[in-house]
């Protein structure tokens, strides 16, 4: 069992017998984690580098975990402290790096485009751990593979994004893995988050919250990313939250029951509230669980692919 | 001693003259001694054999950054002339985002020297000056003085004057001595960030957008400045449908505007993008089709007068970036002509004659830097062979840098040599 693919660049392009393959080694992998020996020999002497050019405490761990339970070799490099400060350019850093023998390399970056960089200037498998606002494939893998675990069925689901779509790497992987599966995508946000021409990737847009809600069967709440903003794009927080805020009192009115993601770091009251975080809508923890199997999966199918 | 040249056969196309017809031109000591059916040689003469070949007045190229004096790695004024040279240009004129910036009479003093230096001088090299000082966008640059010095025209080229006052006092200045303003257009506010045109692919890609409207916002507001001041203004390499309309109704109003768009906006659109490509990173950013289309109806009914390269040098280490940290910029003075031949000549958008327009007559015209072909005149000519069918080879450039989208493509037709300034040079 392999992928036929080098490298995990993102979501778009990959067919949805990979998909489902992944869903499958991942359904493995979950196996694997119950057990009480959490670990597997089948990819010792296999080296990963996990390079996060940015912040990142969930995903790295889960990436880092994954390679464990695998039983692979793992360096982590994250950019603070290393020779990025003194001027080293990225392309230096990651072939210095490939050079102590590295099989695979992990990857998160600011900038979009970076691990389609690195994958033409290094000969290790690439796997995007996020880059800039442009795709982060595990995130959405693992997203619709909660989905699924839970409807059974992606095709047909009727899936609402809703908040910062701009700025979301998460999003664009969610559409287009949704897309491959047949899901009814929709998203919702301030105008001043939608990036351009969003509609043209098959999306429905609605700047009215319930009636996003009304339409969905599973929403998927991004994290307002106010780092990232170039420019004021909403009046205040609280004007945001009262527009585009999931709290219990909306899901309530719905009278149905519906599901509620969120990749994380939450912003806790600002785009979802504390009590539909915690609460009986909410499938979170669950995401979290299932990131490390499908990480897991991940590097399996690419770290054991022979036609590399 | 005396030195003479006959270039025998040729197709000799001026536009301004009306001319196009196959003759024999004699040159004594750089200058046109005689045009006729029928020259003789007298064994005196190094004879050229332009059979089947085009001669057209000399080209030029105003868009250009040789980058000399400041940052050499990239280019100098030899390596950027012996490139335009190859690419069938006899002048270019170079943009002032050097270090220091062309902003005083002594860097434009030395950027004339060291040309003459170069390739026995045969690219003239004009200087558009800075019109504020040190392209700050606030005070002017001593526009008198650069005027005297030779300066072309005046422009903050990729720091366009964003304040409106500044902008009207520059154009109320520098009509006094009847020289353009060239405005690289450019809301920076509303393009802050961006490094690819705003749409589909920039939100497929996950990168900052440059939105169409901040180049047309400025072009409008400079417009009407132009207007208002009755002033020459230049916009460069225009990339938007919108942009061609603005101009293209500015023109009707008589206001003194011309414009100019560089191979790659009327070639590729932002799809070449998807690749993350850092040679399809330029500003302005590739466009849509519809933009695309609506270069070629500006070149074609004439809105757009002038084709320039922006050629933009980089080195091969500042290009090996991710998309978003890698500068903006293409070099483009050897495919310009290429590009042009194979994408409007052959499929009839553009005759010869107007393609000859656009590299020659026009910009000189722009720039008061005409040439007539006629006995007597000095002799500049870029020498084309419209059939020659070749493939672009960066590692062949002349330039000191080869980040260029087009290696690998097939072109039909080129330049095969120049005459300027004395000096044959064949490629």
């Amino acid at each position: 069992m392999s992928l036929k693919r080098k490298h995990l660049l993102g979501l778009e392009g990959v067919s949805k017998e990979e998909i489902f393959e992944i869903f499958e080694a991942a359904q493995s992998m979950k196996e694997i984690l119950q057990r009480p020996i959490k670990k597997v020999p089948t990819l010792q002497g296999v080296t990963i580098a996990n390079l996060f050019f940015e912040n990142s405490t969930r995903t790295r761990l889960s990436f880092d975990l994954a390679a464990r339970r695998l039983s692979a070799d793992v360096i982590n490099f994250t950019s603070s402290g290393s020779s990025i400060s003194k001027g080293e350019t990225l392309k230096d850093t990651a072939r210095n790096i490939e050079a102590m023998k590295i099989d695979a390399v992990v990857v998160r970056h600011h900038a979009s485009g970076v691990p389609k960089f690195l994958s033409e200037v290094l000969k290790s498998n690439i796997i995007n751990a996020g880059d800039g606002a442009h795709e982060h494939p595990t995130q959405g893998l693992l997203d619709i593979f909660t989905l699924k675990e839970k409807f059974g069925e992606i095709k047909g689901l009727r899936v609402c994004l809703i908040g910062d779509i701009a700025h979301s790497r998460v999003a664009r992987s969610n559409i287009e893995g949704l897309k491959t599966l047949g899901a009814e995508i929709s998203i919702c946000g301030p105008a001043t988050l939608l990036p351009r021409e969003i509609e043209s990737l098959g999306v429905k847009i609605f700047y009215n919250l319930d009636e996003a809600l009304k339409n969905a069967d599973a929403i998927n709440v991004l994290r307002i990313q106010q780092e990232r903003m170039e420019s004021e794009r909403f009046p205040t927080l609280r004007e945001y939250q009262h527009l585009f805020g999931i709290t219990n009192e909306r899901l309530t009115k719905l009278n149905k029951k519906i599901i509620v993601l969120h990749p994380g770091p939450i912003n806790r009251d600002v785009e979802i509230s504390a009590d539909v975080a915690d609460g009986e809508h909410s499938l979170i923890l669950d995401q979290v669980e299932n990131g490390v199997a499908i990480r897991m999966a991940v590097l399996f199918l690419i770290c054991t692919n022979k036609q590399n | 001693m005396t030195k003479k040249y006959i270039l025998k056969n040729g197709k000799l196309i001026d536009p301004k003259s009306n001319r196009n017809e196959v003759v024999d031109i004699l040159i004594v000591d750089g200058m046109i001694e005689k045009i006729s059916k029928k020259i003789s040689s007298t064994k005196n003469e190094t004879e050229v054999d332009l059979k089947n070949k085009i001669i057209a007045p000399g080209f030029m190229d105003m868009h250009v950054h040789l980058r000399e004096p400041g940052f050499e790695y990239k280019e100098t004024i030899a390596t950027g002339t012996l490139s335009a040279a190859h690419g069938g240009f006899t002048s270019v004129c170079c943009m002032p985002n050097t270090n220091p910036a062309i902003d005083s009479e002594s860097t434009l003093k030395f950027i004339e020297s060291q040309s003459k230096k170069c390739n026995n001088g045969i690219v003239d090299v004009y200087s558009i000056a800075a019109v504020t000082k040190s392209r700050s966008g606030k005070g002017l640059s001593p526009i008198g003085e650069l005027v005297k010095a030779g300066a072309v025209a005046f422009t903050d080229d990729g720091s366009p004057v964003q304040s409106a006052e500044v902008m009207r006092r520059a154009l109320e200045y520098v009509s006094m001595f009847d020289l353009p303003i060239i405005q690289h257009c450019e809301d920076l506010d509303l393009a802050r960030g961006g490094v690819m045109n705003e749409g589909l692919n920039s939100t497929k890609l996950g990168l900052p957008g440059i939105p169409r409207v901040a180049e047309e916002i400025n072009i409008a507001r400079d417009l009407i400045l132009a207007e208002y001041t009755n002033a020459k203004y230049h916009v460069a390499h225009i990339s938007t449908e919108k942009a061609v309309e603005l101009i293209r109704d500015a023109k009707k109003k008589k206001i003194k505007a011309t414009c100019e768009v560089t191979p790659h906006h009327f070639v590729m659109t932002d799809d070449a993008v998807l690749g993350f490509d850092t040679n399809t990173k330029m500003n302005p950013p590739l466009r849509e089709k519809k933009d695309v289309a609506a270069m070629i109806e500006g070149l074609r009914d004439g809105t757009i007068d002038v084709i320039a390269t922006d050629h933009a040098p980089h080195s091969y280490d500042e290009k090996q970036l991710d998309f978003l940290s890698a500068p903006f910029g293409i070099v483009g003075l050897e495919t310009a002509i290429g590009l042009t031949i194979t994408e409007l000549l052959a499929t009839k958008i553009l005759t010869i004659e107007q393609i000859i327009e656009k590299f020659s007559v026009n910009p000189r015209r722009i720039l008061n830097r005409e040439i007539n072909i006629s006995e007597g005149e000095r002799a500049n000519f870029t020498f084309l062979d419209l059939e020659n069918k070749w493939k672009v080879e960066i590692s062949k450039f002349h330039s000191k840098s080869k980040n260029s989208p087009f290696d690998g493509k097939i072109l039909t037709g080129r330049s095969i040599g120049i005459f300027n300034n004395g000096v044959l040079f064949l490629s």
